[in-house]
């Protein structure tokens, strides 16, 4: 926000358009603090939630520094167990719930629904911004779980250990991520409600940019799989303040109810972290190949086969609690099943690059890492919907570096990668380009370095969430903290010159990347209402093709030519 | 330097084999579609990058064939994976005839083992080589999971129920047991060893150890906790005190089905009997009245399990 002053004497050089004066924008047509914290703007509360989720994911990122410390050895020399078991909880509980489940949707979500889509704001812009400070409110309760003693039970929270054996702040945790979930659900509906509703008209589903598609079907199990979640952690709550006989055996429970309750959303939740990442991915790498995404449709409903497919395969997580051998078997089936559509987007990918015009810019840099580390995390995710190869693989650090190479080698991937994408965009200012694609090597090297060894020590046999460990995985631990500073190094760097490029950066025009799109036809930074007139889109996304690079949906500066049809 | 340092697990029991191949294949498979892929892209990129003689991207809306072949060929290997990996799992969990049982109940932060014999240990296991073992897994309190990575498997340890893992070890050796479901503080110090030991080394190691076997605690708790004031033990039993058995007949219908009040049938084993000493309201043998009070809180898991095993031991007819 506070960039945002400097910001006001910034006239984007829109060509010849905005020669002239300062030009007014989304980020200065108003200084005051209420200009912000009241705004409907969906564009500011975009940039409010980059500045949460920031935030949560240096907190988070702090407790995975201790974690890695303490780690590097076998014996307990940094924190003793007690700390440990509640920085990998409140690691797991912030990165999940507070960075990568709102990170993409909420901030380039945002930012780029209504835009893309040719329209002035998200169908319930007041929504939108409640939906902010519902984030807000669940954040603020989970730094109160932290300062004032934390939570021990893992961010899965299972049962009996969490409802009647644990004396951490439980029942605190628990309203946190009970409340955030609504701030989900409402983003969710919001972005059904104006992807339905609010397309400009000309703008069929098939003319959608896949980054849309891939954001509708994460708003889509953010509707429907959040409430399941508030009312197993309500559950959980009930039966430790009132004991309430729900999962605890000795007052008549099952505890591996609350297992299938848990996963049943968040499994499909791996799914709302995923998706938008590939949308992003989908939109980068065609603008640096300059061409159309191959496959389009295919690449478009494999998102809605794997939000599906995510609903139906959270069995999988419970293999080794003596759940029946056929229920196993169709968990499996179904889980691997989900690997087609995966492959199905990576081959599609891959083929773009084919006869393109590639740029190896920062945002395809990263494009091209989650690529390669998606395939390893998917890949691995199919060992482990093999019942007789996850007997032994369950709870292991195999499972760790898994879903790391998911949530982290891709989603915080794709992350970073959109956010250099459009970050031109949001604030009309170029980052140094050298520094970018130096950062986003060194994420990529520190990535690998971090969590490879991870599947070695898990096959090895050594069990997740353990405090001190035996001497035979000491190596591929020590390898792995060493890999873990140069990743800590490789995020570091961003939040630097992304910080300076707001003031210093290079000044840019609507579209330095010359890409398609809505978005890289109105001013960089936009306008509040983001198009000076009513949108009508003609032609197919990614238009690649035609020339000129402007001027066919609307026109550069303007769109004054564009014709209503409302 | 390196041979220090082992890269993988010790195979020591009859399915790590099978476990192993299954895995190295996947890690083969894994291998070759990410050299495949990143060979792919990187060919691609060095290839078509933006080059300043004025060469334009060629759009290509896409290709039928191409999506057929790359979804098709996805859906076979994995449709073969689960082939592999189900037909394993199914040979995995079938229990050798001849296994013998061993009861291990998981507590905060310990594993308490106990022989066929009655020999009870503390965090360690020692099983003799060559020898399928049927273990039964309970909790006290929070859910647990024995993991024996040198035997690939592992089974959570639920409380409230019984959970059964077997497995047959093949290499003499010591190897680690750990707890891998996170139960709390003390989690990492769950951990204990498992001794696979020749045949006449493992008996010297019984019989230097004191302990009944768990039918004859059972029985002795049995008789203590007046079990045999209601139900009869023995088919020849009609009366007892005086008037009709109150409860029914235990012996000979352990893996029998039994009729329950108002329809339905109940397979009589480890978890029926467990239930019926704990919630004995839960199936009522068809007949009789709901009489039994609950033993809840009066018998630990230990117990129990010897109370099934001695029940188990009645033979006869009914």
């Amino acid at each position: 926000m506070t960039g945002s002053t400097d910001m006001g004497s910034m006239a984007t050089t829109t060509g010849h358009a905005a020669a002239e004066a300062p030009r007014e924008t989304y980020l200065t047509n108003g200084y005051g603090w209420k200009s912000w914290f009241l705004t409907v703007d969906h564009k500011r509360i975009a940039i409010l939630y980059l500045i949460s989720v920031t935030f949560f994911f240096l907190i988070g990122g702090l407790f995975a520094v201790l974690m890695r410390l303490e780690l590097a050895t076998p014996r307990a020399d940094v924190v003793d167990a007690e700390t440990y078991n509640r920085l990998f909880t409140m690691h797991g509980v912030v990165m999940i719930f507070f960075f990568l489940v709102p990170s993409i949707p909420a901030v380039l979500g945002n930012f780029l629904v209504p835009i893309m889509i040719g329209a002035r704001d998200l169908a319930f812009p007041k929504i939108n911004l409640l939906s902010w400070y519902i984030y807000v409110v669940g954040g603020i309760f989970t730094l109160i779980v932290a300062v004032s003693g934390g939570v021990d039970t893992g961010w899965t929270f299972y049962t009996p250990y969490s409802s009647t054996y644990s004396n951490s702040q439980v029942a605190l945790t628990a309203v946190g991520v009970f409340i955030t979930g609504f701030s989900s659900i409402l983003t969710g509906l919001n972005f059904i409600v104006t992807i339905h509703k609010m397309r400009a008209p000309g703008l069929t589903w098939f003319r959608l940019p896949l980054f849309i598609w891939a954001q509708y079907a994460t708003a889509l199990i953010m509707v429907l799989g959040t409430p399941v979640l508030a009312t197993t952690i309500f559950l959980v709550a009930l039966e430790r303040i009132f004991r309430i006989g729900i999962f605890d055996p000795t007052i008549g429970g099952d505890p591996v109810l609350f297992q299938h309750l848990f996963w049943f959303y968040s499994h499909p939740a791996v799914y709302i972290m995923i998706l938008p990442g590939m949308g992003v991915i989908s939109e980068v790498i065609s603008a640096f190949s300059k061409k159309r995404v191959f496959g389009y449709s295919f690449v478009a409903f494999s998102s809605l086969a794997i939000a599906i497919l995510g609903f139906m395969v959270w069995g999988h997580h419970m293999f080794t609690t003596g759940q029946s051998v056929y229920a196993s078997m169709v968990f499996s089936v179904l889980t691997m099943l989900v690997a087609v559509p995966s492959a199905v987007k990576v081959f599609n990918w891959a083929a773009t690059l084919y006869k393109g015009s590639i740029e190896l810019t920062t945002p395809m840099l990263y494009a091209l890492a989650f690529m390669g580390l998606f395939t390893i995390g998917g890949l691995t995710g199919v060992f482990l919907g093999i019942m007789a190869v996850d007997r032994h693989l369950h709870d292991t650090y195999f499972v760790v570096a898994h879903f790391h190479y998911v949530m982290v080698g891709s989603m915080v991937m794709a992350f970073l990668c959109g956010v250099h994408f459009w970050w031109p965009k949001m604030f009309g200012r170029m980052y140094p380009e050298f520094l970018g694609r130096f950062a986003a090597i060194i994420v990529f090297v520190g990535f690998n370095l971090t969590f490879l060894p991870q599947f070695v020590v898990g096959f090895q046999g050594m069990p997740r969430r353990y405090h001190v460990y035996p001497e035979e995985f000491g190596v591929m631990n020590l390898l792995s903290s060493a890999g873990a500073s140069i990743l800590g190094a490789g995020y570091i760097l961003p939040m630097f010159y992304l910080a300076w490029s707001l003031k210093w950066g290079k000044k840019v025009g609507p579209n330095p990347w010359e890409a398609k799109g809505l978005e890289w036809q109105i001013e960089s930074p936009p306008i509040t209402h983001n198009f000076h007139g009513p949108v009508r889109v003609t032609e197919e996304a990614y238009a690649y093709g035609e020339e000129p690079t402007h001027g066919h949906a609307t026109n550069t500066h303007g769109q004054k030519e564009a014709t209503s049809v409302r | 330097m390196w041979k220090d340092i082992p890269l993988v697990p010790e195979n020591a029991s009859t399915i790590a084999t099978q476990v192993d191949l299954l895995y190295w294949f996947l890690v083969a498979l894994t291998v070759f579609f990410v050299v495949l892929i990143g060979a792919v892209v990187v060919g691609l990129v060095a290839y078509y990058k933006k080059r300043d003689d004025g060469r334009k991207a060629v759009q290509i809306e896409g290709s039928t064939a191409l999506e057929l072949i790359w979804t098709g060929l996805p859906l076979l290997i994995v449709v073969g994976l689960f082939a592999w990996g189900t037909s394993l799992y199914v040979a995995m969990q079938k229990v050798p005839a001849d296994a013998v049982d061993m009861y291990v109940v998981g507590k905060q932060w310990m594993w308490k083992a106990q022989h066929p014999t009655g020999v009870r240990e503390i965090q360690d296991l020692h099983v003799p080589v060559g020898q399928a073992v049927r273990v039964t897994l309970t909790s006290e309190d929070v859910i647990h999971s024995y993991f024996i990575p040198a035997f690939r498997t592992k089974q959570d340890v639920v409380p409230g129920r019984y959970t059964q893992m077997w497995f047959e070890p093949t290499k003499i050796g010591t190897y680690d047991i750990f707890c891998a479901e996170y139960c709390g503080t003390g989690h990492s110090a769950m951990i204990g060893k498992v001794t696979v030991m020749e045949r006449e080394a493992y008996e010297r190691w019984l019989s230097g150890s004191t302990g009944e076997p768990p039918e004859v605690a059972g029985r002795n708790l049995f008789e203590s906790m007046r079990c045999g004031s209601c139900h009869p033990v023995d088919a020849a039993v009609k009366e007892i005190g005086g008037a009709p058995p109150r409860g029914p007949l235990l012996a000979g219908l352990f893996g029998k089905e039994v009729d329950l009040q108002g329809g339905g049938k109940a397979l009589m084993n480890d978890e029926y009997i467990r239930e019926s000493i704990l919630k004995p309201q839960a199936k009522i043998v068809a007949n009789y009245e709901p009489v039994m009070p609950s033993y809840e809180g009066q018998l630990g898991e230990e117990q129990i399990l010897q109370l099934a095993a001695y029940i188990k031991s009645l033979k006869g007819s009914p």
